[in-house]
């Protein structure tokens, strides 16, 4: 894949082959997709049949996956490389939307407003997001990168009505910050190109000793370097770039923070593996350095900082820096020396781990959340212009007061949340262990004793915070009337239940038997390696 | 067999947890069933053992052993094997919650369906660590046991009961990462060596040595382990999380996890890394006696009952610490005996602490005084326990800390001077605690009711359990002999021929 990738720099084959066209039948059908849903709200407004074209158009994406299986690698454009690493990751992405879909809707359902453009953008950022984890071109990396942002800073803000302040704060804060990280990112990106000549993920080292300067003294592709990964440690939250995630977190509708949690995190992720290991990161010490800090600064900071939280979205904020800082521990493990399929597994594995956890709690705050806030609504309905908007304050539903109890009044709720909770804590038969046990197998490996250690050391901290949440689920509820008020007053619907018990099962079953998932991850990282 | 005894617990756990819509009895029963069936499959191997039928299955001291894939990536199989030594503790393990159950009986009164699957998962997580030979099975089983404790405490507590179960879950998770670091780095050793990752006890046997960094790898297991048993410094989670616990919880906690350390020490720590018993011994002879020393120091301060007892378990653990690093025969003896010994009295004193707590609703011991009147059955069963627990002849924690003296005397006469004058501090506790509660002055009018029948019999199986151990230890030894002499041949094979070779 190296070679091949420094060979498709120069533009000499414009135009794709009709595999490599075929193997692009995913992006192409979300696209379709997209231009369907596009042509449906123009002549017919109507969110369900919005809600079920997007679940068949990612169904069908996902379904297309299998067809591709046997014929790959594909180069589709000097851009776009599908090989099963993409494809798994695709497949990650797709069916963490479809798995989201059914939980938006039944969010949404409860506002009388339109509700047809959350699904168009929903199908854009997802479209955005695949481009992005087959994309090994900085051209594609941009596009994948914005058509992920963009429709998710509209997502943040929705639906647009006065009565939702916080989801405006955050769009805003999103849009600013997310536009500065893309500028810096594009700058750090030019810096590169005008250094190496070329925007392909190409090997660093040994492209710069064919121009021949030593990289020490190249401050240009130094400083590009640094830029780029300022860029991506925005996208990533990571440490220091993290000021954004707990306000957006927690101003944006919770599907939408999933959908930032889960998708968008991933596919950077994933790219940043990518990006890291074509273009051999770990011959840069600097970049080494200073993935280092960030790793270890990312761990302990939001490990601590989550501690002091008291709203559950914020908590899951601080919760995801801090995962992936742990997944920077895998990434950092790559080295010259050591072959990178353990990485590869690792990573892979790591956030499949946190991609089911952290789906299984923001589903259980959604269903909580839309089953809250129904009951409280309805007079809220009726006097639409006297009531007082900070008082039917959504963060009351995410204050971790509200949880409470849950275990005597939602078993299934609760056993699930706690389930996802010691997963994303790492204890044992849940799939967190195994992709803690996969970092700690890659750190072992190259001997990475520091960054173990303060593995060990924000793992004992998060500890804390995941337990004390679990045990509050526990807690004896005094006020009765609280247990009456959340009864469910809308119907507890099919689909989200079956998302969330499904979610719960993925959770313990990839942690008691995980051998299949690592077995399909080792046929990729064999791919990659 | 012995995957059965793990899924025959959980399945009762997760009956127990549904039966609770049907009447609140009926998880309680369940449990009852579930540990008796259980307890039912081990007995007649401790027959079949003492006809010598099962001695030799393997052409050595395992009596069953059983193996199936699990993770072929990673080398890790689902490996469970029980020799003499493991059955023990097995049996210690069931009986104990035999009596945690009838301990809980009247006093849990709230969501019992939830509270009998805690108790059965962690005795499940229990026979799990006593059973696997898998170093990642180990790991697993190890972490399983500590969830449902969590709540065990956190639910059922006493008043600082957050605070006490989450002291608890950090100090014992933290420090197990840094086991499981150990254990990949072992596996990774294997890797580098033979070209695959194996996380299987007989192929890493004595392999720790031959690393690099084979003293920070055991250090890791020592933590974990010592965290657990719990020793001088890392023993701070103890007192807390017995006190607060519920008796269920404070049983099992001190009669049965505090072994899994020991048996961690001896199953794994040891074998593992021979070569720590020569350079390591008198660090962790060091942190035994102090332990003996500080725990009575401590237990006699205290004034809450359960205290006292939590603090006199550290107390007794330091014994075991010293046992295992003397390490011959009459050391390793006394250890597992004094395992066997303290669960079952340490559990009793706790049942009485509990059942004193339930009776009037304190645990603090001035307020008690002169209870040997109102409760003579009490009173009376309270004094055997705390002879128990200094170690009278003729009860079995005598011959438990007496083998470990004989033995640790070879290996360090010092440290076996003090710990023999650290016996004293434990006549000083036992029988202060016996003063306070039961003689002097009766402090209140409260009254207290008596044992009934149910705890009369729990009571009377542990007074047995002590009386055959103390009075004839022989059947015990002989089970254990074949275990521990296999254990010893081992150290001494891989440890003699390889020292020069590495390093």
């Amino acid at each position: 894949m190296n070679s091949s990738a420094l060979t498709t720099t120069l533009p000499t084959d414009p135009a794709i082959g009709a595999d490599g066209l075929f193997s692009l039948l995913p992006l192409l059908l979300v696209s379709a997709l997209v231009v369907v849903q596009l042509l449906q709200i123009s002549f017919r407004r109507d969110a369900l049949l919005c809600y079920r074209l997007t679940l068949f158009g990612l169904s069908a994406a996902f379904a297309s996956l299998f067809i591709l299986l046997d014929s790959l690698p594909q180069q589709a454009t000097p851009l776009l490389l599908i090989d099963h690493y993409a494809l798994f990751f695709m497949g990650l992405i797709l069916a963490c939307g479809i798995l989201l879909l059914p939980l938006c809707h039944h969010y949404w359902q409860r506002h009388q407003l339109p509700l047809d453009e959350f699904y168009l953008l929903y199908g854009l950022s997802i479209l955005g997001a695949l481009v992005l984890v087959c994309s090994q071109h900085f051209a594609s990396f941009v596009l994948g990168l914005e058509l992920l942002s963009l429709p998710l800073v509209a997502m943040i803000g929705y639906p647009f009505s006065p009565r939702y302040a916080p989801p405006l704060e955050a769009a805003i804060k999103y849009l600013l910050l997310s536009g500065v990280a893309s500028a810096t990112l594009l700058f750090g990106v030019a810096l590169i190109y005008a250094d190496l000549g070329t925007l392909s993920f190409v090997p660093l080292i040994q492209t710069l000793s064919q121009t021949g300067a030593p990289l020490l003294q190249d401050p240009l592709l130094l400083t590009g370097i640094m830029l780029v990964l300022a860029g991506v440690g925005f996208k990533l939250s990571l440490v220091p770039f993290h000021l954004w995630t707990p306000d957006v977190y927690q101003g944006a509708p919770t599907p939408v923070t999933a959908l930032l949690a889960t998708i968008s995190k991933a596919a950077i992720a994933a790219l940043l593996l990518r990006w890291y290991l074509t273009s051999e990161g770990y011959e840069v010490p600097q970049l080494v350095w200073a993935l280092t800090l960030i790793a270890v600064t990312s761990m302990l900071v939001g490990n601590l900082l989550a501690l002091l939280q008291q709203n559950i979205k914020r908590l899951m904020a601080y919760s995801s820096i801090a995962h992936f800082g742990y997944l920077l521990v895998a990434l950092l493990a790559l080295s010259q020396s050591s072959a990178p399929g353990l990485t590869v597994e690792a990573v892979s594995y790591y956030l499949v781990a946190y991609l089911v956890s952290t789906l299984a709690v923001f589903a259980v705050i959604m269903q909580l959340a839309s089953e809250s806030n129904a009951s409280d609504a309805h007079p809220d309905d009726n006097h639409p212009n006297d009531s007082h908007p900070n008082e039917s304050h959504p963060d009351d539903y995410h204050r971790l007061d509200h949880y409470r109890g849950l275990f005597w009044r939602r078993p299934l709720l609760a056993l699930t949340l706690t389930l996802a909770l010691l997963s994303l804590a790492g204890i044992p038969l849940t799939v967190g262990f195994i992709g803690k046990f996969y970092l700690f197998a890659t750190a072992v490996a190259e001997g990475l004793w520091l960054l173990l250690l303060t593995l060990v050391l924000a793992s004992g901290i998060g500890l804390f915070y995941y337990l004390r949440l679990v045990l509050l689920l526990t807690f004896r509820v005094e006020k009765e009337d609280h247990i009456s008020n959340v009864s469910p007053t809308q119907p507890w619907h099919s689909s989200s239940r079956l998302t969330l018990i499904s979610l719960a099962l993925l959770t313990l079953l990839l942690g008691i038997l995980p051998t299949p998932l690592i077995e399909l991850i080792q046929a990729l990282a064999t791919s990659v390696g | 067999m012995l995957t059965l005894l793990i899924v025959l617990l959980l399945a009762g756990a997760v009956i127990a947890w549904l039966v609770q819509r049907l009447s609140t009895n009926a998880p309680r029963q369940v449990a009852l069933a579930t540990l008796s069936i259980a307890l039912l499959l081990l007995l007649p191997l401790l027959f079949n053992l003492n006809n010598g039928v099962l001695i030799a299955v393997q052409g050595d001291s395992w009596l069953l052993l059983e193996r199936h894939p699990w993770i072929p990536r990673f080398g890790i199989s689902w490996l469970l094997g029980m020799d003499g030594m493991s059955l023990l503790l097995l049996l210690l393990t069931l009986i104990l919650g035999l009596v945690a159950i009838a301990a809980s009986w009247t006093e849990i009164n709230q969501r019992q369906g939830f509270f009998y699957f805690n108790l059965l998962a962690c005795l499940a997580g229990v026979v799990g660590v006593f059973t696997a030979l898998d170093l990642f099975l180990f790991f697993v089983f190890w972490e399983v046991m500590l969830i449902p404790v969590y709540f065990l405490i956190g639910i059922w507590g006493h008043e600082n009961r957050h605070y006490a179960a989450l002291k608890f879950v950090i100090f014992t998770q933290t420090s197990s990462l840094l086991m499981l670091i150990s254990i990949v780095g072992l596996a990774l050793l294997h890797q580098q060596q033979n070209g695959s990752y194996s996380f299987d006890y007989f192929e890493l046997l004595g392999s720790g040595s031959h690393s690099p960094y084979g003293f920070w790898l055991m250090l890791g297991f020592f933590i974990a382990f010592v965290v657990k048993l719990p020793a001088f410094p890392l023993h701070t989670w103890l007192a807390d999380a017995h006190t607060q616990a519920p008796t269920a919880g404070s049983i099992i906690l001190a009669g049965v996890l505090l072994k899994t350390g020991a048996y961690g020490l001896i199953r794994f720590l040891i074998p593992l890394f021979p070569d720590s018993l020569h350079s390591f011994a008198p660090v962790g002879m060091t942190i035994g006696v102090i332990g003996i020393f500080y725990g009575a120091l401590l237990a006699f301060a205290q004034y809450d009952l359960k205290r006292l007892v939590a603090y006199s378990s550290i107390s007794h653990m330091g014994f075991i610490l010293l046992g295992v690093y003397a390490w011959n025969e009459l050391a390793l003896q006394g250890a597992v005996m004094q395992m066997l010994t303290h669960g079952f009295s340490s559990a009793a004193l706790f049942m009485l602490a509990g059942a004193v707590q339930q009776r009037i609703h304190s645990r603090d011991m001035r307020q008690m005084g002169g209870l040997w009147s109102q409760a003579p059955r009490m009173a009376a069963i309270a004094l055997f326990f705390a002879m128990a627990s200094l170690g009278i002849p003729g009860l079995g924690n005598f011959i438990a800390e007496f083998l470990i003296l004989i033995g640790s005397f070879q290996a360090s006469v010092p440290a076996t001077v003090l710990a023999t004058l650290g016996l004293v501090g434990a006549a000083i506790y036992a029988l202060i605690m016996i003063q306070r509660v039961f003689h002097g002055q009766q402090q209140s009018s409260h009254h207290l009711v008596d044992f009934d029948r149910r705890e009369q019999v729990t009571m009377a199986v542990m007074m047995l359990a002590l009386l055959l151990l103390g009075l004839y230890p022989q059947p015990t030894l002989d089970i254990l002999r074949p275990v521990l002499d296999q254990l010893q041949a081992l150290v001494q094979a891989s440890s003699t021929p390889l020292v020069g070779v590495i390093l």
